[in-house]
This record gives structure tokens, C-alpha cells and sequence, in this order.
């Protein structure tokens, strides 16, 4: 479980998050929303400890306060988590194989032969059987995805963030990619916390939805709840498309 | 400007504390360094060598060109002479420069794509020291291979002169080998190539690396960085040469 209380953050003038207060639901996909500018990715990269909060806390698990742990214990921490970029981030100058490998060469003390299986095993989970030997530059940015998903889990994390995991794919491809984020949180019970635009995603897999504005959260709830909601900051910002118009008087 | 001139410095000098710790893993490092010696400096040697064999040349021409008009110096002389322009100055100074450009923007460039296209903030979430790891063995195999980069230059640069000088009749090769040999000391010589090479290699491997690492923005900033990594590791090494030949030669 994660936490946020009171969170706020600021470069120079610009005061970027004014005080968020969230519980992230453990074994759930969590996602953030909001539009640009709202502050998502600051209060992503704050909670995930790459940005310092000047007010408030982040708390992981029972009670862990993230300002307050040792470098040591924030180390062991950023092992318990996976992260899936944006653009993919997978290291140009490895193939498919030995960058979902890369943690587990780092951080496990396992034999070759138990790294292997468990390259092998992540690789399957995410459907990317024969595509080893395959440099990033050789794949489709699904793939990209995909592989970047399996580096994301393979050291068994209980917390995966996901900064627009949908970014610069087909609409195919991304409910391929949702699904599988939401079938590997609920799988292995991790926490999950997806920040998004793709309003296809939060029908899609939105266990518990975050709606941001201006630096502040300004509703959460559930998929069926987001189609009846009646703040008006979510009307506007989810149902401004004639489609999702439709949907909705569809579902009341 | 002058303000940052010095923060620049101050940001060197914090990311050199982030690269100088104990690796994460020993067995990643010693991989990355093998890896690196490779690209960094086996895949240099090409350049070295026909850099090294032409600069003796010409050195060797030049030289016979002042000296060869007055009948009473030897022509071994010139042979003395070419072998202390290039033991001196031009192995280790040039090549070094040369590598500035050749390694210096492949390290700025290969960093600061890893920086734009988050797989240093890849490192970082996993809680790796991405300064550590990324940019140690970089300097590493560069204090290691420059100084066998420059031992080679040394001997081609001779090679290259004796072979001019006789081809073009200036100095028979029994002649240069004679004048490389005369009033050679060791130290004053090799040794202070070498110490030379260590110095420009430290140069060129941790200021590009800290031209990549700090890149911000998109392709265009890499191409900059690259850029500002050749112009500064140059200057660097220039400026460190007149403090070691100061230091070494007085």
C-alpha cells in the first residue's frame, strides 16, 4: 500500500502540487488522470522518491515514511519497485534478453541457471517468446512495451509505475498493453499506479481512478464511477468527446 | 559567464564524488569495462597508427629542413631531435587531442541519449548509481588503454621519421636509430609521456562523460553536448599540458 498526505512541490514559482492526499489500493491498478500540466508526472516522480517534497509524505507499506528512510533501506525499496516508462527506456546497447536480465544481474543472487527460467518465465508472461536475441532498435514500440513490462517485473515487484504506458501505440496495441498491466497487478498482487491521458484506459482498467487539476486531486473513484460522475471538472475533462458522450448516457 | 564557468566546475566536481564509489556489482563493471576498452580504445588504434607513422614523418621533414642547410651538425641530430618532439610533445598531446574528438564525443553522445531517452532515470528508479556505472568504466579503460595508445605512437612516430628520412634521403635509417639512441633517458622521455597519457585520459573520459550526463532535452542538446565535449576536453588538455611540462620539465 502507498500513501500520500499532504503533498506539495515546488520549482522556483511554480507550485506544482498543493497538497495531494492519496491512498493507493494494493493489488489494484491505480491511475492517475488529468490533463497536461496538471502535475501528474511531478507527484508520479515525487512519490517514487526521484523528486523531494518540500511538504507532506509518502508512505510504503505499514507506515515507512520515504523522507525518513535510510539510503540503505530507500535502495532495497527501489528493488521492490518496477517502473515503466514512457518512451520504454530499454538500454539501446542490450538485446530483449539481457535487458529484462539487466535487474537480475544486478540485484539477485541467483544462479545463471534460475536467472535464466526466470527471464524465460517474465518473457512468456509478456508474449515475447523468440524475441531474445532482438535489439530494441528491431522491434515495434508494442514490443518496446512489452519488454519494458517484463524488466519491470522480473525481480518481483510489490509496486509498478507506469507513465503513459500507452504513448505512441495503435488503439490495438494499447488494450493489449492494458490488459496486460491490469492481469499482471491483479496476478501478483501488485500495487499499481498508471498515470495516463487515454480516457480508453480508464474504462479499460481503472480499479481506482485519480482525477487531477491544477496540482490538486480533485475526485477519485472507480471505472463505473468515473461515467457517473457529476463534478464537474471530471464532465469536462472525460466526456468532452462525442463518443464518450454517447458512452455515457449509454451506461445511465 | 563567469558564474558558469564555476558552477559547471562545482557540478564536475559533484558528479566525479557520484562516479569515484564502490561498483554495485564488481562483475557489471569488470563486463562494461572490457566492453569499452574495446569501443573506446582497441577501436582506436587505426586512427593512432596512421596518425603516429605521418606526424613522425613530417616531423622528421621539418626538422631536416632547419637543420640540413648548416653542413657541421650531424644528421643523426636530426634524428635526436625528431625523437624529442615526439616523445615530448606530439604522442602524447596530439593523440590525446585527436582521441578528445574521436572518444571524447562517442562517450558525450552515448551518454547523453541514455539521458534524453529516460534510461538513466531507468537506473535511478532501480536504485542504481548511474554515474557510478555508467561513466566509471568509461574512465577507467581510458587510463588503461591511452597510455598503451600513446607507447604505441611513440614507436610508429619514430618508425614513421626513420622511414621518411631515408626514403627522402634526409637521414639514413641507420642514422635515425643512431639518433633516437643518443642522450635517451628513460624518464625524461617514456615516463613522461606516459604520466602525460594517464592525465589527458582522466581528462577526456570524465569531462565528456560529464558533458553527456548533464544533457537536457532532445537530440539536438546530444549533438550540442557532443559538440561542447570535444571543445572543453581540448581546452582541458591543453591547459593540463603547459601545468605537466611546467612541472616535469622545470
Amino acid at each position: 500500500m502507498i500513501k500520500v498526505r499532504g503533498l506539495h512541490k515546488r520549482f522556483g514559482d511554480n507550485h506544482v502540487l498543493k497538497g495531494v492526499d492519496v491512498d493507493f489500493l494494493p493489488g489494484k491498478t491505480n491511475l492517475i488522470i488529468g490533463r497536461s500540466g496538471s502535475g501528474k508526472t511531478v507527484f508520479l516522480k515525487t512519490i517514487l522518491g526521484l523528486f523531494d517534497p518540500e511538504e507532506g509524505q509518502v508512505i510504503y507499506g505499514e507506515g515507512e515514511v520515504l523522507a525518513e528512510m535510510t539510503k540503505e533501506r530507500r535502495k532495497m525499496l527501489r528493488q521492490e519497485i518496477g517502473m515503466l516508462f514512457q518512451g520504454g527506456a530499454l538500454f539501446d546497447s542490450m538485446n530483449v534478453a539481457e535487458n529484462i536480465r539487466f535487474p537480475l544481474e544486478m540485484f539477485s543472487d541467483m544462479t545463471e541457471r534460475e536467472k535464466d527460467e526466470r527471464v524465460k518465465f517474465v518473457m512468456d508472461r509478456v508474449r515475447l517468446e523468440g524475441a531474445d536475441l532482438k535489439f530494441p532498435s528491431e522491434i515495434s514500440g508494442g514490443m518496446q512495451k512489452r519488454v519494458a513490462i517484463a524488466r519491470a517485473i522480473v525481480l518481483n515487484p510489490k509496486y509498478l509505475f507506469c507513465d503513459e504506458p500507452n504513448s505512441g501505440l495503435d488503439p490495438e496495441t494499447a488494450i493489449v498493453i492494458d490488459q496486460l498491466i491490469q492481469e499482471i497487478t491483479h496476478e501478483f498482487g501488485i500495487t499499481t499506479i498508471v498515470n495516463t491521458h487515454d480516457m480508453n484506459s480508464v474504462l479499460e482498467i481503472g480499479d481506482h481512478v485519480i482525477f487531477m487539476k491544477e496540482g490538486h486531486k480533485v475526485w477519485e473513484g472507480t471505472k463505473e464511477e468515473v461515467l457517473g460522475s457529476d463534478n464537474a471538472d471530471v464532465e469536462e475533462y472525460v466526456f468532452k468527446s462525442k463518443l464518450f458522450k454517447q458512452v455515457r448516457q449509454a451506461f445511465k | 559567464m563567469i558564474t558558469n564557468f564555476f558552477a559547471g566546475i562545482g557540478a564536475y566536481a559533484v558528479l566525479m564524488t557520484k562516479v569515484f564509489r564502490r561498483p554495485d556489482r564488481w562483475k557489471m563493471f569488470y563486463r562494461s569495462l572490457i566492453k569499452e576498452i574495446n569501443i573506446l580504445g582497441v577501436d582506436s588504434i587505426g586512427i593512432v597508427v596512421i596518425l603516429s607513422v605521418f606526424m613522425g614523418a613530417v616531423v622528421t621533414i621539418q626538422t631536416a629542413f632547419q637543420l640540413s642547410d648548416d653542413p657541421l651538425i650531424p644528421t643523426y641530430y636530426i634524428a635526436m631531435a625528431t625523437r624529442e618532439s615526439i616523445t615530448l610533445e606530439f604522442s602524447p598531446t596530439v593523440v590525446s587531442l585527436i582521441l578528445a574528438g574521436k572518444v571524447g564525443s562517442n562517450i558525450a553522445s552515448s551518454i547523453g541519449t541514455m539521458r534524453v531517452s529516460e534510461q538513466i532515470d531507468a537506473l535511478e528508479v532501480m536504485g542504481i548509481n548511474s554515474a557510478n556505472f555508467l561513466i566509471l568504466p568509461r574512465i577507467v579503460a581510458q587510463l588503461i588503454f591511452n597510455p598503451v595508445l600513446v607507447t604505441i605512437s611513440l614507436f610508429l612516430g619514430l618508425w614513421g621519421g626513420a622511414m621518411a628520412g631515408d626514403l627522402l634521403g634526409l637521414v639514413p635509417f641507420e642514422e635515425s636509430i643512431m639518433g633516437y639512441q643518443l642522450e635517451f633517458i628513460p624518464f625524461e622521455n617514456v615516463f613522461y609521456a606516459l604520466i602525460k597519457s594517464v592525465a589527458f585520459a582522466f581528462i577526456i573520459g570524465s569531462v565528456s562523460a560529464y558533458c553527456g550526463y548533464t544533457v537536457k532535452g532532445g537530440a539536438v542538446e546530444v549533438g550540442i553536448a557532443s559538440t561542447n565535449a570535444v571543445v572543453r576536453a581540448c581546452l582541458a588538455i591543453i591547459f593540463a599540458n603547459y601545468i605537466l611540462t611546467d612541472l616535469m620539465l622545470n
